[in-house]
C-alpha cells in the first residue's frame, strides 16, 4: 500500500464519506477508508488469483487442441476436444509407464519414511540415553545442507552398491532425504503426547515395541497424517534426486518423464501431446489437493507453524 | 519449536519402563541411521574430502592436489556468475515473496467491509482465494518449470499471444532467449511457486490475532497500515522467520536447479550466455556433463557456504523477543 499520509481516521464522525474512484488514495472517513481498501483489497486478490489460475487453463485447453491450433491461436478455445491427444500421451508417450513407477518409488519410500522416521523419532523424543541430542541434530541439520553437494560422492556410492538406476535404490534414496523432516516433525509431537498411557500400558506388561505399535503409533494418528501429506507430495513432486541418480529410460518417474517428453516431442513437434502429459500428470494432484483441501493445508504447514 | 510450553517433556523414566531401554533404542535406531548415514551424512563428509582431491569421478583413482580446486575457483568466470545469480535469488526470492505474501494475507484478513462491532473483517470470498492460491504449492516444480518454458515462448507462449491480443505488437521480447530478461523470467516463475504457501500460512496465523488488539488501535486513532507494522508483523514475527528461511533455501537448491535446468536454453541450461547460471546448476554439469567430480564438489562447498552464512543471517536479524498472545 502506498499510502503515507492518511490522517487519523475518525471513527465518531459520519459525514457521508466522498466515494473516491482510485483505489490507492485513502480519505478521511473511516467508512469510506473501508469501501476503498475493501476495492482495492479484492482488485490486488482477483489479479493474483487470475495469474496463478490462467497459466493452468491455458495448459488443459492447450492439450486439447491440434497442433496447428496451438502455433496459430494460443488463446482460442478448441475447434473441437481432441482426446487422442492424451491417448497418444499415455501409450506412446510412455505416460502410463511414468505413472507406474512413480506410484512404486512414493508407495515404498512413504511406507519406509513414515515407519522409520517415527520409530527414530518416538525414541529420541521419549528415552534418555546418551549421545540422543547429537543423534538428533544431526537429523535436523540435514534440513538445511544443500543436496547436490552430496549428490555427487552419492552417485558413486550407488553405483558400488549396484542400486543406481534402480528403482530400489531411488527408493532409499527418497527414505534418507525425507527423514530430517519427518524426524524433526515426529520427534515435536511425541512430545506432546501424555506418558501416562503408555506407562499403564507398559505396567500391563506390553514390551516397549509393542506400546509403540499398539498404543503411541495410534495416539499420533494427526500428527502422522499431516507429515505423510507433507512427504507424499515432496516425494511425487521430486525431481533433482532422480534426475541424477536415475537415468535409466524405463526407470523414470513422471517428473524426469515429462521433462524427457519435453525434449522428444519437441523433436516430433508434437505439442499436443506433450501438454497432454502435462495435464495428465497435474490434474490427479490438484484434485485430490481439491478434495483434502484442509488436511493437505495442514499438513504443508504443519512444520511451519509450530 | 519443540515440546508444549510449561509441560514437562514427557520423558518415559519409571523403573519398570527401564527393562530392555536399550536394546529397545537400539533396535529402532539402528535401520533409520543406517539408511540416514549411507545415503546422507557420509556423502556430505565425503564430497569435502573429494574437493581437496583430482578425482574426474570416471575412474576410480585421485590423489591430493590441496588447495588447488579452491584456487581454480577464484578465477572461474561461469563459478562467479553462478555466485552472482545465486546470492541475488536468496536475497531477493525472499523478500519479494513474503512482502507479497504478507499483503495478501493482510489484505485477506482486514481487508474486508466493515461489518457491526467489528473493528476489522476479512475480505468476502477469502476462502476460495485461499484455495486456488496453494495451488502451485502442490504441482511439481518440473511441470511448472515446463508449463512457463512454453508460455514464455516468443512465437506462440501464452505471454507473448496475450500481449498481441491486447494490441501490443510491438512488444514481443524473447524472454528466455534475452541475456537481459532470462534470470527475471526464472525468477518470476519462482515467485509464482512460493507466494501462495504463505498467504495461507500467514493468513492463519493473522487469524490467531485476538481481535481486540485491532479494536484497541483503531480506537486510539490508528490507520490500518501501522495496525499492519505495530501489531500484525510484529506478532507474526516467529512465521515470517521461519519463512524467511525456507524460501532462501529453495531459493539455493532444488528449486532453483529445476527451475533453470528444464526452463533455460543451452545444454543442460544456465543460457543464454550463462546469464542464468546457478550454483547448484554447476555443480550438477561440472560432475555429471563434464566428468569433474572433485571440483563439483568444490563447487558445492561454495554453495554449502553461502547456504550457512544465509541461515546465520536470518538467524541474527531475526532475532527479536519472542512476544506472547
Amino acid at each position: 500500500m502506498k499510502t503515507t499520509d492518511t490522517p487519523p481516521a475518525d471513527t465518531a464522525g459520519e459525514k457521508p464519506p466522498p466515494v473516491t474512484k482510485t483505489a490507492s488514495a485513502p480519505p478521511a472517513e473511516e467508512k469510506a477508508t473501508g469501501r476503498t481498501l475493501n476495492v482495492f483489497s479484492h482488485g490486488f486478490l482477483i489479479l493474483w488469483a487470475i495469474m496463478v489460475v490462467m497459466p493452468l487453463l491455458w495448459a488443459v485447453m492447450t492439450s486439447f487442441k491440434t497442433d496447428k491450433e496451438i502455433f496459430s491461436s494460443p488463446w482460442a478455445l478448441p475447434d473441437s476436444l481432441h482426446f487422442d491427444n492424451w491417448s497418444r500421451a499415455w501409450t506412446e508417450a510412455n505416460m502410463s509407464d511414468y505413472f507406474l513407477n512413480t506410484i512404486i518409488v512414493v508407495g515404498f519410500s512413504l511406507l519406509g519414511t513414515m515407519l522409520l522416521g517415527s520409530m527414530a523419532a518416538y525414541v529420541l523424543a521419549r528415552f534418555e540415553f546418551p549421545g540422543n541430542r547429537f543423534i538428533y541434530f544431526l537429523f535436523i541439520g540435514g534440513m538445511s545442507f544443500p543436496i547436490i553437494l552430496a549428490l555427487v560422492p552419492l552417485f558413486y556410492v550407488m553405483q558400488n552398491l549396484a542400486l543406481l538406476n534402480t528403482l530400489p535404490g531411488l527408493i532409499l534414496v527418497y527414505i534418507g532425504y525425507s527423514l530430517p523432516f519427518t524426524v524433526f516433525f515426529m520427534t515435536s509431537f511425541f512430545r506432546t503426547l501424555p506418558t501416562s498411557v503408555a506407562e499403564a500400558a507398559f505396567v500391563d506388561g506390553a514390551s516397549h515395541t509393542r506400546t509403540f505399535f499398539q498404543v503411541m503409533l495410534p495416539m499420533a494418528k494427526p500428527g502422522l497424517i499431516s507429515i505423510t501429506i507433507f512427504n507424499f507430495l515432496g516425494q511425487w513432486n521430486q525431481y533433482m534426486l532422480p534426475t541424477v541418480l536415475n537415468t535409466e529410460p524405463e526407470n523414470k518417474v513422471l517428473t524426469q518423464g515429462l521433462v524427457q517428453l519435453a525434449v522428444s516431442q519437441g523433436y516430433k513437434g508434437d505439442w499436443s501431446g506433450l501438454f497432454a502429459g502435462l495435464v495428465m500428470a497435474m490434474l490427479p494432484v490438484l484434485a485430490a489437493y481439491i478434495v483434502f483441501q484442509r488436511q493437505v493445508v495442514q499438513g504443508l504447514t504443519a512444520g511451519a507453524l509450530k | 519449536m519443540c515440546g508444549v510450553d510449561g509441560s514437562p517433556r514427557g520423558k518415559i523414566g519409571s523403573v519398570g519402563m527401564q527393562h530392555g531401554k536399550y536394546r529397545f533404542i537400539v533396535g529402532f535406531l539402528t535401520a533409520p541411521l543406517a539408511i540416514y548415514g549411507l545415503f546422507v551424512i557420509w556423502p556430505f563428509i565425503q564430497s569435502i574430502y573429494y574437493s581437496f582431491t583430482d578425482w574426474s569421478g570416471l575412474s576410480p583413482e585421485f590423489k591430493m592436489v590441496g588447495f588447488k580446486n579452491y584456487t581454480r575457483l577464484l578465477d572461474d568466470e561461469v563459478f562467479w556468475k553462478s555466485m552472482q545469480h545465486s546470492v541475488m535469488l536468496v536475497v531477493l526470492l525472499p523478500l519479494v515473496t513474503l512482502t507479497m505474501a504478507l499483503f495478501f494475507a493482510f489484505m485477506l484478513n482486514v481487508g474486508g467491509r466493515r461489518r457491526k462491532n467489528a473493528a476489522i473483517a476479512g475480505v468476502r470470498g477469502s476462502a476460495f482465494y485461499k484455495v486456488v492460491y496453494f495451488f502451485p504449492q502442490v504441482l511439481s516444480i518440473a511441470i511448472v518449470a515446463l508449463l512457463f518454458q512454453f508460455a514464455y515462448n516468443p512465437n506462440s507462449g501464452a505471454i507473448n499471444s496475450a500481449l498481441k491480443a491486447v494490441g501490443l505488437d510491438s512488444v514481443q521480447p524473447d524472454w528466455l532467449g534475452d541475456p537481459d530478461l532470462a534470470l527475471w523470467c526464472v525468477f518470476a516463475v519462482l515467485v509464482w511457486c512460493t507466494v501462495g504457501f504463505f498467504v495461507v500460512l500467514f493468513s492463519a496465523g493473522m487469524a490467531s490475532i485476538p481481535k481486540d488488539y485491532y479494536e484497541a488501535a483503531l480506537l486510539d486513532g490508528a490507520n490500518r497500515i501501522t495496525t499492519f507494522f505495530k501489531i500484525t508483523l510484529p506478532l507474526l514475527w516467529d512465521t515470517v522467520q521461519s519463512g524467511w528461511a525456507y524460501v532462501g533455501i529453495l531459493a539455493l537448491g532444488a528449486e532453483s536447479f529445476a527451475v533453470v535446468q528444464i526452463m533455460t536454453v543451452g545444454p543442460n541450461g544456465g543460457g543464454p550466455d550463462y546469464s542464468t547460471t546457478v550454483l547448484p546448476l554447476y555443480v550438477y554439469q561440472k560432475a555429471f556433463r563434464d566428468g569433474q567430480a572433485a571440483y563439483a564438489t568444490t563447487i558445492g562447498v561454495a554453495l554449502l557456504v553461502v547456504t550457512l552464512l544465509f541461515v546465520a543471517v536470518v538467524m541474527k536479524l531475526g532475532r527479536r523477543e519472542r512476544l506472547e498472545y
